[in-house]
């Protein structure tokens, strides 16, 4: 099987504590009990997913991100690299060239614009990521380090080692971070269908329509599933239906639910209608990826 | 003049409707700052006017001259962020992608890439329902949330508040443990961590924790929806002791939040029961351990 | 002895700009010729990133012995400056440039 055939299916939101994590684990486990599935954790900065599944660790590594490292050895006191540097990353301060890896971005303009070659790049590592396995589905968690703070790097480091790990996959689902920024935008750039989840309330509908703004300028397929549905009004229904957006599912609220999920526990496993939506949601998506053009 | 800022590290937790409550409480003593600048939403409970607005400029975004590109390709061999492609034929940055570092501009031997100045977001300065003033932003689609938007928030909020001689400076704090984060904590005098009893709340509450702890603020804790979960609100008291967090208060689960939500009010505004009460004393509370 | 100081104007009656990457101005005064030179800090206040860092390269270009500012640099900036032969006083919050410059002499400000 071709990386290509992997399903990806990207949950996002634009509200942070409208159930992104509590669809994206109980989509997964839903479509584990059948298929081979890889979960993947992209909130880096409050990775939450693996609160839900007990497994064998079976695969840890260090993420890093690249930056220069001065020698001073060859260094010619050009001062290039501070000219260059468009974050103040690098300064020079009389003789000394200093880097500030926590501003950094990688973009390797001083160490290659070096005549001297005096800033080769090394690795800083930024967090861990961690994967578990139960049966058919894994879970790929990645976790910055406090204090790190651009997610960015980390995202898509985790996304190559997903594709290069699991890219036999039938699907893989990724749990966002909350939000529109760039974080986000690196999280569903490669989806290949985003579920945004939402809740029927006035922060629910007003965040809704930031993440609609993103993922249609992204070209991205999507749907909306409506969480705790019954709470606040219908006015996340009628803007879905005024915008053409497909409405997936709405899930009721259900303080039983939210006890279940306070524990940690597969609210689909206990309540018969959530697991009805993992089968409309699973149904959608299939249909909406044959029906892409090659 | 004090700054209180209210964080929660996971989402969903009522951070924002508990500091509107405040800010009602607060009335004209507070100056109100909504550093939640990504999905800002203090706006749809305080009736701001957007008195005020202006474009909010940060970092760069490279965009190719198409008149002098010689297709030479180089832009998009050394550009790290896979920001360049070729569409029909031609040579084109994708400003979602394009981190602003500004390497394609500099070794473009054509010099046909240019640096324009990103319009990022925007910010307001509001009057708002109590009669005080509410400094707030929102940040544009795929824009960097560096913290720099925060801080401007913070700043003008600062200057409003000593210029006007108010007590304090209420911030409305990002969510997560990042840049932006670290922007709305900067300058606190007290933190107020709002969380729920729930694995992924009290796994949150931790990690946020750590990055109070770096900048040794004074902070307190509101338990919100405690009675979902009775065990888990014993755990967090535990942590919360464990570890010298004042334990503000814990609030019930009750649907008068998302009621008054929907009407566009504050809770306090909205019904006058427990709720109000306990967090007519929350504030109180905060108030006392923010000036001791 | 030079003495920097991050103000918000251009003059000694100025108040003290309490933050140091952003500042809007950085005063210079040369103890022994009496000058008092003004720095911009225009083009780097606006800065997305770095200005902290940026400022610093700044302060260094200038070289002064003592940086009388409001509430520090931060974590970045400070790493920065520690690259110096340089005193930095903290908390001159609140007061005109001449107020800082008076209590720093009569050492009454706090020395990181």
């Amino acid at each position: 099987m071709t990386e290509r055939n992997t399903m990806k299916i990207a949950i996002a939101s634009g509200k942070g504590g409208t159930g992104k994590t509590t669809l994206s684990t109980n989509l997964a486990a839903y479509i584990a009990e059948r298929e081979d599935v890889v979960l993947v954790d992209l909130d880096v900065e409050e990775p939450n997913a693996g609160l839900f599944f007990k497994g064998e660790l079976t695969h840890e590594e260090e993420i890093y991100k690249m930056i220069p490292s001065w020698d001073e050895s060859r260094c010619s006191q050009c001062g290039i690299c501070a000219k260059v540097c468009n974050y103040h990353a690098v300064i020079k301060l009389g003789e000394s060239v200093i880097v500030f890896p926590e501003l950094c971005h990688s973009c390797y303009a001083c160490s290659e614009l070096c005549p001297e070659n005096a800033l080769p790049v090394i690795r800083k590592k930024q967090g861990t990521l961690r994967e578990f396995s139960n049966q058919k589905l894994k879970l790929v968690e990645s976790r910055l380090d406090i204090g790190e703070e651009q997610a960015v790097p980390a995202i898509a480091k985790t996304k190559k080692n997903v594709s290069s790990r699991h890219g036999g996959m039938r699907y893989a689902i990724f749990d966002c971070p909350p939000g529109t920024s760039c974080p986000v935008i690196e999280a569903v750039k490669d989806a290949d269908i985003v579920i945004l989840v939402t809740e029927s309330t006035p922060f629910g509908l007003h965040d809704l329509k930031l993440a609609v703004g993103t993922v249609r300028e992204l070209r991205k397929p999507f749907g909306v599933v409506v969480n705790r549905f019954g709470i606040g009004n219908d006015d996340v229904i009628t803007y879905c239906r005024e915008q053409n957006i497909p409405l997936l599912a709405t899930i009721p609220n259900n303080r039983k639910i939210a006890e279940m999920y306070s524990i940690g526990e597969l609210v689909y496993r206990h309540f018969h209608e959530v697991g009805e939506v993992m089968e409309h949601i699973v149904n959608y998506c299939i249909n909406i990826v044959a029906e892409k053009p090659a | 003049m004090k700054e209180i800022v209210v964080i929660s590290g996971k989402g969903g937790t009522g951070k924002t409707s508990i500091t509107a409550s405040f800010a009602m409480l607060g009335g004209q003593d507070v100056v109100v700052a909504d550093c939640d600048v990504d999905a800002a939403d203090m706006h749809l409970l305080m009736a701001p006017d957007f008195g005020f607005t202006e474009g909010f400029y940060s970092g760069e975004v490279a965009v190719i001259d198409q008149s002098n590109c010689v297709l030479c390709g180089i832009c998009l061999k050394k550009c790290r962020f896979d920001a360049i492609s070729v569409i029909k034929k031609q040579f084109v940055i994708d400003p979602l992608s394009c981190e602003g570092c500004g390497y394609c501009s500099r070794i473009c031997p054509a010099k046909t890439i240019i640096n324009k100045k990103r319009l990022a977001g925007k910010w307001f300065i509001s009057q708002i329902k109590t009669g005080s003033v509410m400094v707030h932003a929102s940040l544009g689609i795929g824009a960097d949330n560096s913290g720099k938007l925060v801080a401007k928030v913070k700043n003008e909020a600062k200057e409003i508040a000593l210029e006007e001689r108010k007590d304090f400076i209420l911030v409305d704090g990002s969510p997560g443990v990042g840049c932006p984060v670290v922007s709305s904590l900067s300058g606190a005098n007290f933190v107020v961590l709002v969380t729920e009893p729930t694995v992924s709340g009290l796994h949150d509450l931790k990690r946020v924790y750590e990055l109070v702890k770096k900048f040794h603020i004074k902070s307190g804790c509101i338990i919100n929806k405690y009675d979902i979960n009775p065990d888990k609100t014993g755990e967090i008291l535990q942590f919360l002791e464990e570890n010298d967090i004042a334990h503000i208060a814990s609030l019930p689960y009750d649907e008068n939040f998302t009621r008054a939500m929907v009407q566009g009010q504050t809770v306090i505004e909205y019904s006058n029961g427990k709720l109000t009460e306990i967090l007519a004393e929350s504030w109180g509370k905060i108030k006392q351990l923010t000036t001791n | 002895m030079k003495i920097a100081f991050t103000s918000t104007g251009t003059t000694w009656d100025s108040m003290i700009d309490p933050r140091f990457g952003r500042t809007e101005n950085i005063l210079l005064f040369d103890e022994e010729t009496k000058e008092l030179t003004v720095v911009s800090n225009d083009d780097i206040k606006n800065e997305a990133h770095g200005a902290g860092t940026a400022t610093a390269q700044k302060i260094f270009d200038l070289s002064p012995d003592v940086l009388i500012t409001g509430n520090g640099p931060g974590e970045t900036a400070e790493k920065a400056l520690k690259n110096m032969k340089m005193q930095i006083c903290v908390g001159a919050n609140d007061m005109t440039v001449f107020q800082a410059y008076d209590l720093y002499k009569g050492g009454k400000l706090k020395v990181l």
